[in-house]
């Protein structure tokens, strides 16, 4: 638990091109806040605290989001007995930010078990929340009742499929991805064949230089396929988004942050506003991480998103809710 | 004359015991349901990931994780609800085969039912 508190950069990537064979990859715990800045295809990070010192251009982006994920309300387990007032703090956090954010994205298990009180609770605190869009995509969690319909007709109104959708806002085109559906014995996360069609063609008539940002619950990087931590198709989605100069994969799921660049894409988890999950293969199982009380808020968190349209570049910042 | 017949009676009662217990242990079987099984779901995992019963014996999985989980047969036919923490799901196992499921949550945990 040394990680906590550190606070400084973990990687120093931005003398790297695009065509690199292999693939820069960076963990940053929640504990220890990065801002990250996509540029053409390359991620330069810098510490939280540091923000001020990082002057106004990367921070007066034309357009700001911000990343939040996991609320699992209705838990109430040690690990977190009190998952409404984390995902308070983090609201409190967002309503901090010096440049208010446009929208939220929400990267799924908003509830613990799929239940109308869980999803009640989550859509109350988020009213008090500056940004008064939430764009969701579903975790596991929230499909547990009629393959996901309660969880739909909430939060998906005019996605298509089991939820997906894409818009767009400021040039830049947003994809919400699905891969907590019809999952396999044995496997990983899973997008089916009916999405990846949907999603060839969303993206046909888009040019090259749009900057792609796609959110899904699972990571859609083998992050710790021993885990399922993975999605077993994504290689073929990404694959559609091959000629694009830059993409960022916004994830949930693992109740941490880490973030990787391979090619043109940026890969970032964001950490969970309820309870910490061990590192890769770190335990026996992905259960959730129980933590001293005065570690916890440092452990949680959500991620404001900057973006710059003059250099195409993308930022993200993870806080903690310490 | 007395000790003979008592040692007889003795050797006759035992006999009887034995016949008795043996004729208890041979009936019994198909006249008693078998007993319940139970499979436990700990840290992500099914404990005993292969459990063999015979047919007609009821199946118990009891979630102990602090996470939901599911226990879903790979051809669908059988299926929970999301067990939260302590929640249990039973399932009677008429015909003989080979049971394979897993936790649609959670894929990667598998387990099996051998029904003899």
């Amino acid at each position: 638990m040394d990680e906590r508190g550190k606070d400084e950069i973990l990687h120093d990537h931005n003398h790297d091109g695009i065509d690199r064979r292999g693939f820069l990859k960076c963990m940053a715990w929640a504990g220890t806040g990065a801002l990250c800045v996509i540029d053409g295809g390359v991620l330069k990070s810098y510490s939280l605290s540091r923000l001020s010192e990082i002057g106004e251009k990367e921070a007066e982006g034309e357009l700001s989001f911000v990343q939040i994920s996991d609320s699992h309300m209705g838990f109430n387990k040690p690990a977190n007995p009190d998952v409404a007032s984390t995902l308070k703090a983090a609201v409190d956090k967002i309503n901090a930010l010096p440049t208010p954010p446009q929208f939220m994205l929400h990267t799924g298990d908003i509830s613990h078990l799929s239940k109308p009180e869980e999803f009640d609770n989550v859509e109350q605190i988020l009213k008090s929340a500056n940004p008064k869009t939430v764009f969701y995509v579903p975790g596991e969690h929230d499909v547990l009742n009629d393959e996901g319909a309660p969880y739909r007709e909430r939060f998906g109104k005019g996605s298509l499929g089991s939820g997906w959708h894409s818009f767009d806002q400021k040039g830049i085109h947003f994809i919400g991805l699905v891969n907590v559906m019809n999952l396999k014995a044995g496997g990983m996360g899973s997008l089916g064949a009916e999405q990846l069609a949907w999603l060839e063609k969303d993206v046909n008539h888009l040019s090259k230089s749009t900057p792609i940002v796609v959110f899904a619950h699972i990571p859609l990087w083998s992050v710790y396929p021993e885990w399922g931590w993975g999605t077993e198709d994504s290689a073929q989605a990404l694959g559609h988004l091959k000629k694009f100069g830059s993409v960022t994969v916004l994830n949930g799921h693992i109740h941490q942050t880490m973030q990787k660049v391979e090619g043109n894409v940026t890969f970032h988890t964001a950490a969970s506003t309820a309870f910490p999950q061990p590192k890769p293969g770190a335990a026996p199982a992905p259960g959730p991480m129980k933590v001293p009380d005065d570690q916890l808020r440092g452990l949680l968190g959500v991620t404001d998103v900057n973006y710059i349209q003059r250099r195409h570049a993308l930022a993200v910042i993870d806080s903690t809710l310490g | 004359m007395t000790r003979r017949v008592l040692y007889i009676a003795a050797i006759a009662t035992m006999l009887m015991a034995i016949l008795a217990g043996r004729q208890t242990t041979q009936a019994a079987p198909p006249a008693a349901p078998p007993a319940g099984a139970d499979v436990k779901i700990d840290n992500f995992a099914f404990t005993p990931a292969t459990l063999t019963v015979r047919a007609g014996t009821e199946v118990t999985w009891t979630n102990r994780d602090d996470i939901p989980h599911t226990v879903l047969s790979d051809d669908k036919s059988i299926k929970s609800k999301a067990l939260d923490t302590d929640e249990k799901f039973s399932y009677t196992f008429t015909k003989p085969g080979t049971y394979s499921y897993f936790c649609s949550l959670h894929p990667k945990m598998k387990g099996t039912i051998v029904v003899e």
